[in-house]
């Protein structure tokens, strides 16, 4: 079980005031126990990002919603596709899913 | 490896704050997360970040520059990365759409299709749409799971929702919230909320199915004499009996101490596993075993000698 200080210990340079503003701010959204915020894998690593994001690329707070919001979609849409794929490659028969690709090849332009 | 001059686009006398500001514009450009499944942005990304991390350094920076280190010298170790994450089913946590959704909707097909296939339609605006269902996680302690419990939940917006974890709750169930999810437009009614649930594990009950599992340390009097013990179980402490002639690893069972009926299913049991603890040496008994002639010797290791 991850808690807040667990993150903090784990990610140099993180602030606890930075990250709790991050949490109401929904940016980063653990899961919530009787005895305080709960943190799996993937949150760390937004915790994480969002730090780089901050102080590596100089992108501010300001600007980071619209950042974090596009990656949001962006990663939706790419799991989107991977589920796509994926039920192209059960549900389609070799030689349709060899034409589509053809045709995505030669009128992709 | 290449020179980390040549990497990041940098002259060798350049100065800290000019190293600084590019690497920093090569990691706004390059970053993985940022580039999802762009293999060549993560090959760059890996060379500017070992090249910074030489060159950002000015001790590194001057080993570097008289030949002390070469420029694989300083690689980091690989990152812990975002895209990891959100590219795999744990990413819906983050989706648009709620974390259940599988980022898959009526809708979406739509969209996808009507765009693919250039056939788009106007949806129309009078439309009743019933609201979205909304996805929330929420984590609760072992027994709230097993014995129920009231449980607020702090929504992003600010709202509050009470939940109730019914008795036996188990990991990964989701509780319906009629109507307290997205407003429905045009007269429709709202949506639910829908909330996982995640038991955080707990360090002696071990849930399965209905049954409680637990590990219960005994002396080593009780285990040959036997006697009355008291045992933790969801319920609170429960008197049982150890029977003489007991042995690490005798499982005894508590009819009906386990997860509490619910939802038709009868009360499970509670199995004690016994695990005998000798603690401090003692010199009565030390004393005892070195003079101790077994009636019935075993060889307690017999059965893997037979069966490596």
């Amino acid at each position: 079980m991850i808690g807040i200080d667990v993150v903090i210990a784990r990610i140099s340079g993180l602030k606890r005031q930075d990250l709790e503003r991050w949490i109401s701010n929904a940016w980063v959204r653990p899961d919530r126990s009787a005895d305080g915020y709960v943190f799996r894998e993937i949150d760390l690593a937004r915790a994480r990002l969002i730090l780089e994001m901050r102080d590596e690329m100089e992108i501010n707070e300001d600007a980071l919603p619209v950042v974090l919001s596009l990656l949001d979609q962006l990663y939706d849409l790419r799991r989107q596709m991977r589920d796509l794929n994926s039920a192209f490659l059960h549900v389609v028969p070799a030689d349709v899913r060899q034409d589509l690709a053809t045709h995505l090849a030669t009128h992709s332009r | 490896m290449a020179d980390p001059y040549t990497t990041l686009g940098v002259p060798r006398d350049a100065s800290q704050d000019a190293i600084r500001d590019a690497y920093r514009k090569l990691a706004k450009q390059h970053h993985p997360d940022l580039n999802p499944g762009n293999a060549k942005a993560e090959e760059t990304f890996k060379a500017v970040s070992a090249a910074n991390s030489i060159l950002s350094d000015p001790e590194k920076r001057g080993k570097f520059d008289r030949g002390e280190i070469d420029a694989s010298g300083q690689e980091q170790t690989p990152r812990e990365s975002y895209r990891n994450h959100a590219e795999g089913g744990s990413g819906r946590r983050y989706s648009r759409t709620g974390p259940q959704s599988g980022g898959w909707s009526d809708t979406d097909f739509g969209d996808i299709f009507n765009s693919v296939f250039g056939e788009g339609q106007q949806a129309d605006d009078k439309r009743p749409i019933q609201g979205r269902d909304e996805h929330y996680a929420l984590s609760t302690a072992f027994l709230d799971a097993v014995n129920g419990a009231m449980r607020r939940l702090t929504l992003p917006d600010g709202r509050t929702l009470e939940v109730k974890i019914p008795p036996g709750t188990a990991d990964g169930q989701v509780l319906r919230l009629r109507g307290l999810g997205g407003p429905g437009r045009n007269g429709a009614p709202a949506g639910d909320a829908l909330i996982e649930v995640h038991v955080v594990e707990h360090r002696h009950f071990h849930r399965d199915g209905q049954d409680i599992r637990l590990a219960l340390p005994v002396t080593l009097a009780e285990a040959v004499v036997g006697g009355d013990v008291e045992v933790p179980t969801p319920g609170g402490l429960v008197s049982m009996r150890v029977p003489p002639h007991a042995d690490s690893g005798t499982e005894l069972r508590l009819r009906g101490r386990g997860v509490p009926a619910h939802d038709g299913l009868a009360a499970g049991d509670l199995y004690a596993k016994l695990n005998v603890v000798l603690g401090a040496p003692d010199e009565a008994l030390e004393e005892f075993l070195r003079n101790w002639k077994p009636k019935n010797p075993i060889d307690p290791r017999q059965a893997m000698r037979e069966q490596p």
